[in-house]
Order: structure tokens, then sequence, then C-alpha cells
């Protein structure tokens, strides 16, 4: 493959491996802080402490469950 | 246009679209490297004086646009913080950074390393390669503000003054090859009187241009995703710490 690429394929092959490398850490870096933001997020969530939003969808459907007619015998 | 933006200013609607959109960004950005890399490395002929080094250009120059354009991308975002009050643009701003510091730093180590071959020496203090570099420190500087003041806000609004302020360095980087006599080359693609680059090897540049592009509207909306996540955890834990303190 250098044979292809000339006397200096070096900064050739060297250019695009820094290229690959900086790629490749940019693309794992917003993945495994995605995972760390969803693990705190769910961390939270297990302690009770909600959005107010979701915490008014919790209620609202806790309120239709209840107001449900009863089944007529 | 605009009331797509406002739309979009409801971070739930925002997370809604990114998972809509991400996997098909994700595909695309594949496709256009993939054709990209192939006509750069394969297609494309040695030039008649660079020989094979020519091939870095392919890699060199959508990064040092994406470096500029990503500034300007937060420039934008600036404004939308300070003037339009957009509760997602310091989001999109501070979520931009790191990225364009990567392409920043991308353009300035294949330029030297396609600068030691053909001009003899990894780094000169020329005018265009100077404030590419200013660029770069500026990018770690607006960092580095992100992470020293706690209180969003006031970053936001800190930052944006800064990245306005910056913005007089775009223009510097375009035109320091035409006000000053540097050893970098002037333009050969982005021209008045059109392109000087045979069309050989401007198709594969442009195809690279815009997986390069791709790649960073990519990773800048997951990157905004995050950022609305840690920002929606930093207010869940201020009330509950509100809540059990009252």
């Amino acid at each position: 493959m250098t044979g292809l690429l000339g006397p200096h394929a070096g900064f050739i092959l060297a250019s695009y491996a820094i290229t690959l490398a900086v790629i490749a850490g940019l693309i794992l870096w917003v993945r495994a802080d995605h995972r760390a933001q969803r693990a705190r997020l769910a961390e939270l969530e297990a302690r009770g402490v909600r959005r107010r939003s979701a915490a008014a969808r919790g209620e609202a459907a806790a309120a239709t469950a209840t107001a449900a007619p009863e089944p007529r015998p | 246009m605009f009331q797509r933006l406002t739309a979009l200013a409801n971070p739930t609607r925002f997370l809604g679209l990114v998972e809509r959109l991400g996997p098909w960004l994700v595909g695309l950005t594949l496709a256009l490297f993939a054709v990209g890399l192939y006509g750069s490395l394969v297609l494309a002929p040695p030039d008649y004086q660079q020989g094979e080094t020519v091939r870095i250009m392919f890699i060199h120059v959508p990064a040092a646009w994406l470096a500029m354009f990503t500034y300007a991308l937060m420039a934008v975002s600036a404004l939308g913080t300070l003037v339009w009050r957009h509760p997602l643009a310091d989001v999109s701003a501070k979520a931009a950074a790191p990225l364009g510091a990567a392409f920043t730093f991308l353009a300035l180590v294949t330029g030297s390393l396609w600068g030691k071959p053909m001009w003899g020496t990894w780094w000169i203090w020329d005018a265009r390669l100077t404030s590419v570099l200013v660029l770069f420190i500026m990018y770690l500087g607006l960092i580095a503000l992100w992470r020293t003041i706690e209180d969003p806000t006031r970053a936001a609004r800190l930052a944006a003054i800064l990245i306005l302020v910056g913005t007089v360095n775009l223009p510097i980087i375009k035109f320091s090859v035409d006000w000053w006599n540097t050893l970098h080359q002037p333009a050969s693609v982005m021209r008045l009187d059109g392109p000087t680059i045979d069309p050989s090897m401007l198709w594969p540049l442009l195809v690279m241009a815009l997986a390069f592009t791709s790649l960073l509207t990519t990773l800048h909306l997951y990157a905004m995703r995050n950022e609305i996540l840690r920002r929606r955890i930093r207010s869940l834990g201020l009330a509950a710490a509100a809540g059990t303190a009252s």
C-alpha cells in the first residue's frame, strides 16, 4: 500500500489515521456522554424525582383509571 | 423557517426530532464517506507536482471548512441566545464547541503533515496558519468558560458575547491568503471566477466536504440531546434538593 502512495506515504497514512482517530473519539464521546446522562436520569427517577410534566401525566393516568365505570353485573 | 425554529424551542419536541432524524443522518454520513473516500484514494489522479501527497487535501480542506463553519454556527446560536432568547441556542453553541475544536485540530495537524513534505517545515507563523491556531485556542477558551461557570444562564450570556467578539477571526482566516504574503496557497475552490482544481479532484473534495458536514450535523444533534438531558438532570437535582430542604 505504501509503495502505491509514493515517497511520502507516511505523511498521507498518518493524516488519514489521525482523522479517523479524532472522528472515532468524537463518536465515542457523544455515545458515552449519552449513556451517562441516561443513567443519572434513571437514578433520579428511581428516587422518585420526576419532571412536573411527567408527574402530571402520571396523576392523569391514575385519575382516569379510578374514574373508569364499574362493570355492570 | 422561523416558525419551525420556534417550534423546536420545546426541548421534548427537539428530542423527538433527533430520535427520528438521527439514524437517517448516520446512514447518509456513511454513504457520503464511502463515495468520498473511494473518489479521494482510488479515482482521483496524483498531482503533477505534489504526487500522491495531494490526497491529504481531501481531509485537510473539509476539516478547515468545518472548523470555520462550526464557529459560524456558534455565532448564529449566540445571536439566538442574546437576541431571540431561544432556549436551545446555548445548548447548540455548547454542543458545537468540542466538535469545532476537533475539526480545527484536524485542519492544523493534517496541514502540518502536508506541509512537511511539500514546504519542508511542520509549522510556520504564516497568517493563515496563525489565524487558524487562534481559532483553535478560542474554541478551547469557550469550552473552559462553559465548564467554569456553574450557572447556565450566566455562562450562556458570557459565552455568546465571547463568540460574537471572536467572529472577527473568520474573515481574517478566509482572506489572510489575500491580505498577506503567505506560504499557504490562495483559495482554489471558493473563488469568484470559479475553482482552479481539475474536476477529477474537485468532485471527491466536494463529496468529502458533504460527508464531513453530514458528520458534523449528526454529532451536533446527538450532542445537543445530551446537553438537554444534562440540564434536565441539573434542574431535577435542584428541585429534589429544594424539596428535601423545605
